[in-house]
Formats: C-alpha cells, structure tokens, sequence
C-alpha cells in the first residue's frame, strides 16, 4: 500500500508542477481554422493582449462549429465565414451586428494533370460540371465549414447533385486535412486561397486551376470569401463578455490593424493572405479594388 | 518516411533546447492527464474494491456498465462534458468549458472505469482463501479490504498504468471540452492533430515521439515501484 501512496505522491507532484496561468481577463474568439492555420491570428493578437492586459483564447474549428459553440454561449465573439449562416446566427439573436474584417477568395484545385480538363474555365461553376461529366475524384470537406457552404452554393449554381456519386468524397475534415487527402488520391478540391499557400510545399502534386495566380486575376466573383466578426448577444448569452468583445471589433476593424492585415504573408508568399474592410460587390470586376 | 528520422531529430533539438512552447505543452499534457488519473484512482480504488468484495442487487449490472466504460470512446466522453459544461448546459455556471479542468473532469471519466474494473479483476484474483483466513483474525471489513488491496497491488498498479496511458493519448475528450487553445488548452495529442492538419509532419513526429516517451518513462516508473512482487510474478 506504501508503494501505492508513493506513485499517487508522484502522479500530484506531477500534476502540481504545471505553472499556473496568471488571472487576467480572457476573450474567447471562436473562429475558422483558415484565420488560425495561417498564422495571421498568432501575428496580429499579442498586441490586442498587451493593449488591454487580456487573453484571447482561440478555438479555432469549422465556421458551422464556431457559429454552434457561440450559439450555447459559449464563444465571446465569433469570426468567421458564411454570409448566409452569419445572418441568420444574428436574426435568431445569438449575434449583435456583423462587421466587414477582411476578404480573400476561394480557388479550385487539382491535380496539375487535370484530368477533367478545368483549367481556363471563367466560373467555378463551369469548372465543377465538368468534374461531375467527367466524373473526376471531387473532396468535399463536408463539415459545414464557410469552405463547404460555399462548395454547395457552386454545385447548386452548376445544377449538379454530387453527394451520393462514387467520385464525390466527402471528407468532414478540415482544410489542411482535406487539401493532404486531395493531393495524395488526385482530386479536385475547392479551397481558400491563403491556407493553399501556406501549405503549398507539402502540396506538390496540386496546382490552382480556376482563381488565378492572384486574387487580381480571379475572374469568378462568387469566389470572393469575406470574413465578419460578430460579438455574440450578452442579453441572450448572459456570461459572454460583452464589453471586451466590443473592444476587440474595435481594434481588428481600426486602420492600424487593418493595415496589418494587408501586409501579413506578403514577405513568405508574395502576396497578401488576407485583404482588409469589406469586400467589393461581386458586380466589380476584377475582384480586387 | 524521412519524416520519421527527421522527426526524431527534431523532437530531441525540442526536448534539448527547452523550447518553452513544447515543455509548456508537455507540463499541461501531464498535468492534466495526472490529475484525471489521480482523482480516478481516489474514486476507481474503492469502487473496484467494493464492487470484488461485496455482494448486493444490481452488482453485475454495475459490473457490466463499468466493462463497458473501460472502452468508453473519448469523443463520447468529450461530447457529453462538453454539453454539461456549455454556458447553455446545467454545470455552465462553473465556466469550466475550453480551460484545463473540463479536460481533467472528462479525461477522470475516461480513466475511472479501466481503473476500477482493473483492480476488481486484481483483487477477485487474490487467494479467495485470505478472506476468511483474515476474519478468523480479527480483521475488521475495512483491514480486509486494505490488505487484499495490497495483496492485489501488481494488478491494481497495472490498471493505475492502464488509465493514464489511456487518458494521456487520447485526443477526442481534450479536442472537444479544451478547444486545442495555443497556451492554455492545447496539449501533446491535440498540437500533433493540429501539426497534421497542417501538414507539419516533421513536427507531429516529433511530438508524438515525445508522448511516446512519456507513456514509457510512467510505465517503467509503475514497473519499478511494483518492484519485487513483479519479479516474482516474471
């Protein structure tokens, strides 16, 4: 029994030499992996946390699960991806109002042989027909993410059914995972473009086939991806922290960290992940101011 | 499969240099999954030792449901905390939800079951002899629990080894309840899902290579401190 004693001594001792994080302020942003994968969150929050002495903890997963983790009040603030999910997250109360943070845009890729032959197409609804006629291998990520909303609205805009087709695979992951899998079966796959480039050289069997080489040159303005903040309704959510959540859309939207935003991956990518403010209407072409 | 070597690499150059994001994550990993296995060995030990010494109604439907849990699948365990601990559920008022303690209350659920079952299978193997020859001494019910306790320590210890292996790999529990939050919540299991959903193989490898040593250095510690009785056994 001594014996017993000593392993439990050990096994607290153990558990007891973790250090204790001090107790400050925290904010809870639940947001899309895209925002977090590419760094830009690790680059822009360390000055939010300084300013105001704060911590912001980021639980970073699918803009379906984001928007349902707020929704049980359980999330400060959400940003995210889904124009359509974000509005009706605000008219049902769960939200206060949404703001413009950012923008980029979605590309479609696959494999640099092409097999359905998409490359050139102007629409990604055209692109995504001739996958279906062509019955080529198409991942879907399947998980309700802002990726995969976007995915189905393209393939309403095609008129295609793909679920229930052997070349359609639905993969309820996320979208490193998912743009892994497609490189290693050769699939199409539609993706955002800053996680693309932030994993292009584990990528080596993928190529950008519709959306250009810049967000410039993408010329289907459905493609656009833009992202809003919405602090989560205190009156509804009763232990969300309203006024720091206010604070923070304050700061993601002044001109200094907008600024930031627009500057963030230019050095590593040669271009800017993220755009900043509100994203043009889709009737201006092309789709970068 | 170079990923592999330079993997191994990496994790001694982690371990080495004191990179503080890793030792930071490794402190929480142990942290967490020792308190789980602490607070099941608090509540496991008693509950197996009853469960092997006495007889009572509804003893093999109890004994059924905590063979069931010894193969809980962490995902289920996670989703139910974390509906518990949602501000929107009946414990959100503890605000538990996303910090290290919904990771230790799931990961305790987790570990209860293999640490109860495993000492009532250890104590049930005891001499059946000893008890009776106990209570011709004088032994009070609660001597001859500690005493069979002892008695059984190897296979008792063993269940202890089998919790925190078990809880300090899992990932579905901690992804879900702790949110895989960078500094806060994030610890070896879920930093490796995030490291291969980023397609940073070399750094998964490296943590995993780390989580492997952990579980051997607790396993060998249990070895050692099962000492002479094991040796015997072997």
């Amino acid at each position: 029994m001594r014996r017993l004693l000593i392993l439990l001594a050990v096994l607290i001792l153990a558990a007891g030499c973790g250090g204790r994080q001090p107790d400050v302020p925290r904010l809870r942003l639940a947001t899309t992996t895209s925002t977090q994968d590419s760094g830009l969150l690790d680059a822009l929050l360390p000055s939010f946390e300084e300013r105001y002495g704060v911590k912001v903890d980021v639980v970073a997963v699918g803009t379906g699960q984001a928007l349902a983790i707020a929704r049980r009040g359980d999330a400060d603030l959400v940003l995210v991806h889904a124009r359509d999910l974000e509005d009706q997250f605000i008219s049902e109360g769960h939200g206060l109002e949404r703001h413009d943070v950012m923008f980029n845009d979605f590309v479609l890729v696959g494999p640099t042989t092409d097999p359905a032959g998409i490359r050139g197409s102007k629409t990604a609804a055209a692109a995504f027909k001739k996958i279906a006629e062509a019955g080529a291998l198409f991942t879907s990520r399947g998980d309700h993410s802002g990726t995969h909303t976007k995915e189905q609205a393209i393939w309403r805009n095609a008129a295609v059914q793909p679920e229930g087709n052997a070349w359609y695979r639905s993969l309820g992951q996320g979208m490193g995972e998912t743009l892994l899998v497609t490189s290693e079966i050769g699939a199409y796959t539609l993706t955002d473009r800053g996680t693309f480039l932030s994993m292009r050289e584990k990528l080596p069997a993928l190529a950008i086939l519709v959306g250009g080489d810049t967000i410039a040159q993408n010329t289907d303005p459905t493609l656009l991806n833009p992202y809003g903040i919405i602090p989560v309704n205190p009156n509804r959510h009763p232990g969300v922290n309203g006024h720091l959540a206010t604070q923070f859309v304050t700061w993601i939207t002044s001109p200094e960290i907008q600024q930031q935003i627009a500057v963030f991956g230019q050095e590593r990518f040669g271009q800017s992940l993220f755009h900043p403010g509100a994203a043009p209407s889709p009737q201006s072409d092309p789709i970068v101011r | 499969m170079e990923e592999i070597g330079r993997g191994f690499v990496k994790a001694l150059g982690l371990l080495i240099s004191g990179d503080p994001q890793t030792w930071q994550i490794i402190r929480l990993s142990l942290e967490v999954s020792g308190f789980a296995v602490f607070f099941g060995t608090i509540l496991g030990l008693p509950l197996g030792a009853w469960l092997a010494l006495r007889r009572f109604r509804g003893r093999r439907l109890l004994i059924a449901l905590i063979y069931t849990g010894m193969g809980l699948p962490p995902v289920v365990v996670g989703l139910v905390v974390y509906l518990l601990l949602s501000r929107s559920g009946p414990l959100g008022v503890l605000n538990w939800l996303f910090t290290p303690p919904a990771m230790i209350l799931a990961q305790t659920i987790i570990a209860l079951p293999l640490i109860a079952g495993l000492t009532m299978a250890a104590i049930l193997g005891v001499d059946q002899e000893l008890r009776p020859q106990l209570r011709s001494l004088g032994a009070t019910e609660r001597q001859i629990a500690w005493t069979l306790l002892y008695e059984a320590r190897v296979g008792v210890l063993a269940g202890i080894a089998a919790g925190f292996g078990s809880v300090i790999s899992e990932v579905g529990a901690v992804m879900l309840v702790g949110g895989n939050i960078e500094g806060s919540t994030r610890v070896l299991t879920t930093a490796i899902v995030l490291q291969t959903r980023t397609g940073e193989f070399e750094l998964a490898i490296a943590l995993s290579l780390v989580l492997l040593l952990i579980s051997f250095l607790a396993n060998a510690a249990v070895i050692q401190l099962q000492g002479r009785s094991l040796r015997a056994l072997l």
